[in-house]
């Protein structure tokens, strides 16, 4: 088994005038947290959009798991292993949140019509596995005595904690984050790394875009910064903190 | 819910009572009239359109305004299958079958170019879709002759279970079994099938997966759902229901024609899952029923309420029913957009109970 997990190379993709990826190599190994930053309009969400399926790339191609990623459909993506969150939270606002989770299990279980309408013995002891599945995951982030609410109704952060655990549910083996920790106050943000943490010391390879950069700091094995779509640096975020490209990228743009 | 765990016997009672109810029913509607009976029968038969059209509007959020087609589908179906106009006469429960297939493959006929239509312009895709339905319907008369045209299709052939006949009077113990009542049992039955069938699909893998696209179609993608599929499934699951709610309706009547599969109707059955809640079963039952009912009810008491009054006519009654329906409609958007009997889905527990 090689050490790369996700490898994409020369990921291009415009609209329009804008190149929002000019491009982007870069290489995930197994195991490690892998930062994605930049400011505003990098191209950062544009790069897990691309590589979840949402949008084709217009050049360049990921290899995923040592084969060639086949980017057909999101679902063909996260059926291979890639499951990912939003940037701006995209639950399933009346369903509950063991339900957004168990949603989460759908790739790998396989119950269909008649299943449902006859509820044979196989399809309930799936369902169960399902369901405890879920109740596990609600656990492991934190939010298992929310189980029974509507994923709308869910505090901020707790929403976002449910779209890791239905991320989570798809057992992937590369889980991206786009900015999970948006919108939280200090003390959430530092509770989301605790469980970030733990999702790496349970074996988790870990893509994390974010914006936060102490959260990057104390998190990420390795960064890549994107700025206008162009990777212009990528290494330890003590190295890649101290690159001038990186400290003119960010003086130029809004965000300190 | 709990009822039935915390107070078994209560709950036995209510369901004992609410069964001697629903038996007692056609009977005691007999002795008003056999009109109302057949009010009744259609009234069932207008629940399975709207638990059908809430599989695909309720459930997977896909606005469908042609739905009648499939009700056409399995009426047409059923009438040239048991009716001389072919001279074919296959017993009902081949046809029914038969039927609900045509539908839902007519379903997916109109499933697979929609795909990726949602809201405004799958609204209009399904509107035209019923339309052409209806004119097909309308105009295959010739060269070959093969609906009648608008003349429609008579003397379609009854139910039939052996010995038992289903257009005619029979007196058993004493009581006077009318058709329409006998059609009212097997109606209950086949009801009792499709409520379980949808309580079900609603809480299975697929169903979530259904209301998942509706929820948010990029995240239920990124999920894995093969959301072309089940978007498939759900066009198929509905239309089937709604096939074999037009096999019966056929069956009951005697005769079909186009007339009877217009855009009103389709209008009709989504208003009944609207008005009645959204993706809620029960809601949508109530809907179907309130909308089959309360017009009829008016029809019997404005012309007389209006002769005790005034001592004539003042107001059409067809006029002042329209209008009340729309008063309806308006008042029930305006103080409960999600329906008077909104689905809910925080009160569910499951058998797997939390073991970690
Ligand atoms: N669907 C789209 N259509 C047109 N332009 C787009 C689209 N998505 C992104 N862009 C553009 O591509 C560029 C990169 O956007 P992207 O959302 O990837 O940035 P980002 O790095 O995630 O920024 P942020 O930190 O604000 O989330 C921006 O200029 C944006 O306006
Ligand atoms: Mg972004």
């Amino acid at each position: 088994m090689s050490e790369v997990l996700l490898e994409a190379q020369a990921i291009s993709k415009r609209f329009g005038g804008v190149r929002a990826l000019s491009e982007v190599s870069l290489s995930i190994r197994r195991g490690e947290i892998y930062g994605l930053i930049g400011p505003n309009g990098a191209g950062k969400t544009t790069f897990f959009n691309v590589l979840t399926g949402l949008y084709a790339a217009d050049q360049g191609r990921f290899v995923f798991d040592g084969v060639p990623l086949k980017i057909s459909a999101p679902h063909e993506v996260a059926k291979a292993g890639i499951s990912r969150t939003f940037q701006n939270i995209r639950l399933f606002g009346s369903m509950t949140a063991l339900e957004n989770v168990m949603v989460g299990r759908h790739l790998r279980t396989g119950a269909g019509i008649v299943g449902a309408i006859l509820r044979d013995r196989a399809t309930r002891e799936e369902e169960d596995a399902i369901a405890q599945r879920a109740h596990e995951l609600l656990t492991y982030v934190g939010i298992h005595r929310h189980s029974n609410i509507l994923a709308r109704n869910l505090a901020y952060g707790d929403q976002r904690r449910l779209e890791i655990a239905r991320a989570l549910a798809t057992e992937p083996k590369l889980l991206a984050l786009d900015e999970p920790a948006a919108g939280m106050n200090a003390t959430e943000t530092e509770s989301l790394k605790g469980l970030i943490d733990a999702l790496r010391a349970d074996g988790n390879t870990i893509l994390l875009i974010e914006h936060d950069v102490k959260l990057v700091m104390g998190l990420c094995d390795r960064v890549a910064v994107l700025d206008y779509g162009e990777k212009i640096a990528e290494g330890p975020p003590a190295e890649v903190q101290r690159d001038a490209k990186v400290v003119e990228a960010y003086l130029g743009g809004t965000v300190a | 819910m709990n009822l039935r765990d915390k107070q078994p016997a209560l709950y036995w009672c209510g369901v004992a009572l609410v069964a001697i109810a629903l038996i007692a029913l056609p009977l005691v509607l007999t002795l008003v009239g056999t009109a109302w009976v057949r009010i009744t029968n259609l009234a069932i038969l207008f629940i399975f359109l709207a638990l059908g059209l809430n599989i695909v509007v309720g459930f997977a959020g896909l606005l469908d305004l042609g739905y009648i087609a499939f009700y056409a589908v399995g009426a047409y179906v059923y009438a040239l299958l048991a009716s001389p106009h072919f001279g074919l006469h296959l017993p009902f429960w081949i046809i029914l079958p038969i039927g609900a297939f045509f539908a839902c493959v007519a379903g997916a006929l109109l499933g697979a170019p929609t795909l990726r239509l949602r809201g405004d312009y799958l609204a209009i895709v399904t509107l035209g879709f019923g339309e052409i339905v209806r004119i097909l319907v309308n105009n295959l008369s010739s060269p070959f002759n093969i609906t009648n045209g608008p003349k429609g299709i008579t003397r379609i052939d009854p139910f039939r279970i052996g010995e038992l006949e289903f257009y005619n009077s029979d007196t058993w113990m004493g009581i006077l079994f009318t058709g329409p009542a006998k059609y009212y049992y097997i109606l209950l039955l086949i009801l009792m099938a499709v409520i379980v069938i949808n309580l079900r699909l609603q809480q299975s893998r697929i169903g979530r997966a259904w209301v998942a696209i509706r929820e948010d179609e990029i995240a239920a993608k990124s999920c894995g759902i093969n959301t072309r599929n089940v978007k498939l499934l759900a066009f198929a699951m509905g239309a089937s229901f709604g096939g074999i709610a037009g096999g019966m309706f056929s069956a009951i009547q005697g005769f079909v024609s186009p007339e009877s599969f217009i855009l009103h109707e389709s209008i009709m059955v989504l208003s009944m899952v609207v008005l009645g809640g959204m993706g809620n079963v029960w809601g949508v039952i109530a809907g179907a029923l309130l909308l089959s009912f309360v017009p009829e009810l008016l029809r019997y008491t404005v012309e007389p309420a209006q002769q005790a009054l005034f001592g004539r006519m003042l107001i059409d009654p067809e006029v002042l029913r329209m209008l009340i329906f729309g008063a309806a409609l308006v008042l029930t958007m305006r103080f409960r957009p999600a329906g008077l009997w909104p689905e809910s889905r925080h009160r569910q527990e499951f058998s797997g109970e939390h073991r970690s």
